[in-house]
């Protein structure tokens, strides 16, 4: 018994090590600390804005200054975490008139590539799946910063933002001013290296 | 007159009867036709205003109405015992869901923590807020909850008509004159 199960553990070893050597440039997205956020803005009949966010959300990165054309993000956002600091707002947001939560609960980015545009910049382009439909979007992101943090990790942040067309994903806004067809997202996180 | 007997509602419990039914009825038909209204209509902000409003009101109104449910006699109930224990429930049920659709509507406009003002007169602070998707959840027990009151609302009314062209009872009248409730009044028990 215990042979058998020495033997595993050292298959598990053996197995992990190349994984982990790979892993080396993976970033955990800091949803526990809350270094990140997603956040959006609209316009309010052209006359201000409609700030929001998502609150709950996870998701990871790689990035490897040596090798940038590896980058890669991938996030998934619980779209009912939706607040926009009123309640019966959030409550029609989340309803079939716009985001439909109970159908679509999820939001979530998957990046297909990367391509540096300069120093500590980039475009990340993607899937963005929202309200059930799936569109490709390039988010221009920058590198904020990275190293070593107080608690001994080591953390690198990131911003990036992108304009979304909402009819492009089946949000009928047809009853509203254009100027609230579409909206900006605005996202930025650090990550804890694995 | 004011209170009430064996024998019948006094003013007080047939103005609380009325005037809830008033209520109940009117914020149904004004939370069914406001949010249906689109974003440009001069109702969009101020339908729910009064909605909410008179809700509060009606939820304060309804505390009042139980307790002097609870302190005044409750007149004897009319029909046979099937009928009596039927119309029994029914009236729990109707209370019960009376508080459940104006507690869910109360957590609707209360999930940020923000209060709700009456007509401007004065607030009714948040007491439970935050929890997840408050706002989506209890919106959808005010709905179906609403929903249930009025066909339960309906039966009820039924049920007083029944009584009234079909048992011969006083039961509706009862609760439209306040003279049953009088001493001497030789409405006994059968």
């Amino acid at each position: 018994m215990f042979k058998k199960t020495a033997f595993a553990s050292a298959i598990a070893a053996v197995a992990l090590v190349p994984l982990s050597q790979a892993q080396a440039a993976d970033y955990q997205i800091d949803t526990e600390g809350q270094h990140a956020f997603v956040q959006f803005k609209i316009s309010h009949l052209g006359f201000s804005y409609i700030l929001g966010s998502f609150e709950e959300f996870e998701g990871q990165f790689a990035y490897d200054p040596e090798d940038l054309d590896a980058s890669s993000a991938e996030i998934e956002v619980q779209v009912d975490s939706l607040t926009s600091n009123h309640a019966e707002r959030d409550r029609h947001i989340l309803s079939d008139d716009f985001l439909n939560a109970s159908e679509f609960p999820t939001a979530t980015f998957t990046s297909t590539g990367f391509e540096s545009t300069g120093d500590d910049e980039g475009v990340l382009t993607g899937d963005l799946t929202l309200h059930g439909e799936t569109q490709e979007i390039e988010m221009p992101v920058k590198l904020m910063g990275e190293g070593d943090d107080p608690w001994g990790n080591y953390r690198a942040g990131f911003e990036g933002s992108t304009t979304l067309t909402l009819g492009d994903y089946g949000i009928d806004m047809s009853d509203f001013p254009e100027s609230m067809h579409e909206l900006e997202l605005y996202v930025t996180f650090e990550g804890i290296r694995q | 007159m004011w209170r009430n007997s064996r024998t019948g509602w006094g003013l007080i419990s047939i103005l609380f009867h009325w005037l809830s039914a008033l209520a109940i009825i009117g914020l149904f038909v004004l939370g069914w036709w406001m949010t249906d209204l689109g974003y440009y209509n001069p109702w969009y902000n101020q339908g729910p205003w009064v909605h909410r409003s008179i809700g509060i009101l009606l939820l304060l109104a309804t505390f009042a109405r139980l307790v002097w449910r609870f302190v005044q006699p409750t007149p004897f109930a009319e029909g046979s015992q099937l009928e009596t224990i039927a119309a029994h429930l029914g009236h729990i049920a109707l209370y019960v869901l009376l508080l459940v659709v104006m507690v869910s509507g109360y957590l609707i406009s209360t999930a940020d923590g923000s209060g709700i003002s009456v007509f401007g007169w004065f607030e009714v602070p948040a007491l439970l807020y935050g929890l997840p998707n408050q706002a989506s959840q209890a919106g959808t027990v005010h709905w179906y909850s609403a929903l249930a009151l009025m066909i339960l609302a309906a039966g009820h009314a039924l049920a007083a008509f029944k009584h009234h062209w079909l048992g011969r009872h006083k039961t509706l009248v009862r609760m439209l004159n306040p003279a049953h409730s009088h001493a001497g009044s030789h409405d006994a028990p059968r």
